[in-house]
């Protein structure tokens, strides 16, 4: 089996993705599309929210990868620090705009579902508030890359501005734990005893969840084929204009 | 075909329509960025090619 450091080198990553991507995508997008149609048209309403229920096939996937594209890009300016591999720098920030629409999906969605459950679009609640921090990393981690013309050094301060906006990812997932207060529930789905969720609800929610998943990947995964490009474009012309 | 949505039918439509459209946005910017970058670097190569 290869192992994963060889998908490092731009060429071998870009060899695999060149099938893998297609795949993915094609997967990302029967698994979000079937989700969706049944959440929407065949799920009953709730005893207590009614028919605003269905928002949660597009609220709780955008939350869990808005958070999960926080680790992912983690992971890849921890891998980028220790082993400086390019690949695991460009697919951070090629995951940095899908985590920040997914973060304002989830902002979006929880502010029109909270109008008519709460009363109110918005309140400083601790989960939303980290949500709304989070957002803001991502569009800070955005621009940090687009203001820095050195990769390298860009690849540097976006890990570290990433290793400090995970406190605030691990806040988002945990924060009405943590604080035992605000109108935010807790978890929507739990592995404990005693489910609070009916399958009619679970089903459509775990097809959108694992949708949204594949979804995620296959961008990342087109986002970092194109980074790998533009940086051997900045090479070549780099090369050219030494040779004169 | 549509189902009933109630009174709630305003916010359950706009979160949809307004997340189904930035996943659409977000999709079709990485769609054009790569189709734009892989043209100039396929561009860049033949003509340095071309040169060497």
């Amino acid at each position: 089996m290869a192992s994963l450091w060889e998908y490092a080198n731009p060429v071998k990553f870009m060899k695999t993705t060149g099938w893998l991507l297609p795949v993915t995508a094609v997967l990302a997008a029967v698994s979000v599309v079937t989700g969706l149609i049944w959440g929407f048209f065949f799920t009953p309403d709730d005893f207590r929210q009614g028919s605003t229920v269905k928002i949660i096939f597009l609220h709780v996937p955008s939350a869990l990868m808005a958070i999960n594209a926080w680790a992912m890009m983690l992971v890849a300016s921890l891998i980028w620090l220790i082993r400086r591999h390019h690949v695991s720098a460009l697919a951070a920030k090629a995951a940095g705009p899908i985590g920040a629409t997914m973060t304002l999906i989830a902002l979006i969605t929880g502010a029109i579902w909270g109008q008519p459950m709460w009363g109110t679009w918005w309140v400083w609640d601790p989960r939303l508030t980290s949500f709304l921090i989070l957002f803001m990393f991502y569009i800070g981690y955005i621009a940090l890359w687009s203001a820095i013309d050195d990769p390298d050094t860009a690849a540097d301060l976006t890990s570290v501005l990433c290793l400090v906006g995970s406190v605030f990812a691990i806040l988002s997932r945990y924060a009405a734990i943590f604080w035992n207060q605000g109108l935010h529930q807790g978890a929507s789905l739990s592995v404990a005893p005693g489910t609070r969720m009916d399958w009619s609800y679970k089903g459509p929610l775990y097809l959108c969840m694992i949708g949204f998943g594949l979804m995620f990947v296959a961008l990342v995964l087109a986002g970092t084929r194109t980074e790998i490009r533009a940086r051997r474009i900045k090479a070549l012309l780099t090369r050219e204009r030494a040779q004169g | 075909m549509m189902p009933d949505l109630g009174t709630y039918a305003t916010e359950i439509t706009l979160a949809y329509a307004a997340s189904l459209t930035m996943i659409a946005a977000l999709i079709l910017w990485i769609w054009a960025r790569a189709r734009r970058v892989k043209q100039t670097l396929t561009s860049l190569e033949t003509r340095l090619n071309r040169t060497s």
